[in-house]
């Protein structure tokens, strides 16, 4: 059977005046039924245009995709015109975003924003597709759902609204989620909340899962694989136990590295990566990452490592991992 | 996950909005309140402004009807409370206006407010059917320019916009006779109805709609190129709202989404600038009444000042002052309906 979600070799291209970027260059992702694959890296390493290109949301202009596929239980969506869309988003795939504040219209009730959803992808009744937003409210676990209802999201907390959004990704059951940061911009309490709700409903539906984070505590306690982003590539894939204890690619470690752990010793100082992503138009020739890389080599600065699979389940780009 | 749950009932149905029109009825009660002093005011400072216009009606009265026996104007002068100091005056003249008392008028020998209520609604018409006209063409040209951006449709709307911005409204007024009164005979000059035509019944009010067209073009014209371009820029400025993008994340199509979440978020800042306009689009009124005989407040205004027909100009601006203070309410309270993120503590 095909897999949910199944990415190749996407490539998104910003076009703007001061030339073509490559803001995602060649990615590939699959995700199973039930399954959570985290996309990680720094900001700006093409995390969230990858899920906007999956949705097919990008700001055009500047950005479009160039090339790749996106096969959506077997089907690729990137050849779709904009109609056929409309009938893939909220459907088919659903969406979680960063900022739940700004996520929700300010002058629409609650009700009338899940409703929307139900009523573009199903042929509920407004009584029925009321009904039915109130049961979503109270499986994503909002207290007093049905005064809710009416509320309009500024009488919300951040988690609440989170949970709005979440019900309205899940209101059409979608065999795909992609959660973009859906915890960042919460309070702690409220974050592992609004990851153990996610981790429930996906248990509970099946869905696969894409999620999106910088936050490797996060893809600690929810990822099955991990993919780790660097300047619009993917440089690294493995499942999350080998991730965390042999990372392979100079930069995942350095990732790791600068993660707090709790309960380690007070003096420790984090790590850190020194320097900064560079500019997508001006990329090294070589390895993106070499400029920053702790164990740099002379090849490293002319020639750009491939993926390479040194391990099964495991892909790295990096050639001082490919040594060993 | 939700599809196996059971279907409960609707839930409860809870009065929407049962708050909020209390939060309504608040702030309308808090706006009248406020409007008291301010009309306090706004009589103080025109009261005090028009004593200092030289020369007094009395002068042009006597000066028209050559009178000059003292003893006759010694009598007009106190007849009319001329003799008592200026601050007397201004107490007596609240005084009558908090039992609605605007005074005299010796031009026409009426009360002021029967010279005035006589005029006041031809200009009222003309007020609502501009603004009506200007959100309409505005909000519908922005809209329009929002979508199209960039394109042929944009570029239309911004030149037009431009050109009924920079356009005196008299000019306007002038150059709409000339092409649809006077080339084509179209539409009627002037005045608010066809002398010796129907004044009753449904040919009546279509009559005075008729001559309703042009004013209401001249002056609301100005307006709409006001709000088109306050609404093109407020459209593109929402469309970059997260909620925008959640929006069509669940699948709405792009004029779903242009029409249920961005037209209404839109709308705020032109609301907005309608309050504060409300006060000259009473003033510019004023200018179209004059250009096409519309028998309303304008050319009462106008025919009081050149007859230092005091009582009455003050009156007008009296009544011209609380008009405005109530659109402004009406504004607050159309605001609060469209934001419901305004609440009053």
């Amino acid at each position: 059977m095909a897999l949910p979600l199944e990415v190749r070799g996407l490539s998104t291209t910003l076009f703007t005046r001061r030339g073509e970027m490559k803001a995602v260059d060649g990615l590939s992702l699959s995700v199973g039924a039930g399954e959570t694959v985290a996309l990680v890296g720094e900001s700006g390493c093409g995390k969230s245009l990858s899920a906007l290109s999956v949705m097919r949301l990008l700001p055009d202009p500047p950005a479009r995709i160039v090339g790749g596929e996106v096969r959506l239980n077997g089907r690729d969506i990137v050849p779709l015109p904009e109609e056929g869309m409309l009938a893939i988003r909220g459907k088919e795939i659903g969406m979680i975003f960063q900022d739940p504040m700004s996520s929700l219209n300010p002058v629409a009730t609650v009700e009338k924003q899940i409703v929307e959803v139900l009523r573009a992808h199903t042929d509920l009744g407004r009584w029925q597709a009321r009904a039915r937003a109130h049961e979503l409210l109270e499986l994503v676990g909002m207290p007093d759902a049905a005064r809710r209802l009416d509320e309009y999201p500024h009488r919300l907390s951040g988690g609440m609204c989170q949970r709005v959004v979440i019900a309205m990704a899940i209101a059409c059951s979608p065999s795909v989620l992609i959660a973009d940061e859906p915890t960042t911009a919460l309070d702690v309490t409220v974050q592992a909340q609004v990851l153990a709700l996610l981790k429930k409903l996906q248990a509970d539906a099946g869905m696969a899962m894409v999620f999106i984070t910088h936050d490797l505590g996060v893809v600690a306690e929810t990822a099955d694989r991990v993919v780790v982003m660097y300047a619009g590539r993917k440089v690294e894939e493995a499942t999350v136990d080998e991730l965390f204890e042999t990372p392979l690619h100079p930069y995942t470690a350095g990732l790791i590295g600068a993660t707090p752990v709790p309960g380690a010793a007070r003096a420790e100082r984090l790590a850190d990566i020194p320097g900064m992503v560079p500019p997508l138009n001006g990329l090294p020739q070589g390895c993106a990452f070499a400029p920053r890389c702790p164990r740099v080599m002379e090849r490293c600065r002319q020639e750009r490592p491939e993926l390479t699979q040194p391990a099964t389940g495991r892909l790295v780009a990096c050639f001082a991992a490919e040594r060993g | 996950m939700a599809g196996e749950l059971a279907s409960p009932a609707a839930p409860p149905r809870i009065t929407r909005g049962s708050s909020r029109r209390v939060a309504a009825l608040r702030l309308l009660r808090r706006r009248l309140i406020q409007a008291v002093p301010l009309m306090l005011g706004v009589v103080v400072i025109n009261f005090v402004l028009i004593q200092l216009a030289p020369g007094s009606f009395l002068e042009l009265m006597t000066a028209e009807n050559q009178v000059s026996d003292p003893a006759t104007i010694a009598l007009l002068r106190t007849t009319y409370g001329l003799d008592d100091p200026v601050w007397l005056q201004l107490v007596k003249y609240i005084w009558a206006l908090m039992r609605f008392d605007f005074g005299f008028s010796y031009r026409q020998n009426i009360p002021v407010i029967d010279a005035i209520s006589v005029h006041l609604p031809a200009t009222l018409l003309l007020m609502i059917s501009s603004i009506t006209l200007a959100l309409a063409v505005g909000v519908a040209a922005g809209v329009v320019a929002s979508m199209k951006v960039r394109t042929f449709w944009d570029t239309l709307v911004s030149v037009a916009a431009m050109f009924f911005f920079a356009a005196p409204s008299f000019w306007l007024g002038i150059m709409l006779i000339v092409l649809f009164s006077v080339k084509l005979g179209w539409l009627p000059v002037g005045g608010m109805a066809t002398i010796g035509g129907t004044s009753s019944g449904a040919g009546g009010v279509l009559d005075i709609l008729h001559h309703l067209i042009l004013p209401t073009l001249a002056l609301g014209l100005f307006y709409a190129a006001i709000y088109a371009r306050v609404m093109r820029s407020s459209m593109l400025e929402v469309a970059q709202l997260d909620f925008v993008r959640t929006a069509r994340a669940k699948g709405l199509s792009r004029n779903q989404v242009t029409i249920s979440h961005v037209l209404r978020n839109a709308l705020l800042p032109v609301v907005t600038i309608l309050g504060v306009q409300m006060g000259t689009v009473l003033a510019g009124s004023v200018v179209i009444e004059s250009v096409f005989s519309w028998p309303g407040v304008g050319s009462l205004l106008f025919d009081s000042v050149s007859s230092r027909n005091y009582p009455v100009v003050l009156g007008i601006m009296v009544l011209g002052s609380l008009v405005v203070i109530a659109a402004n309410i009406a504004v607050d309270l159309i605001y609060m309906w469209l934001d419901p993120r305004i609440e009053i503590r």
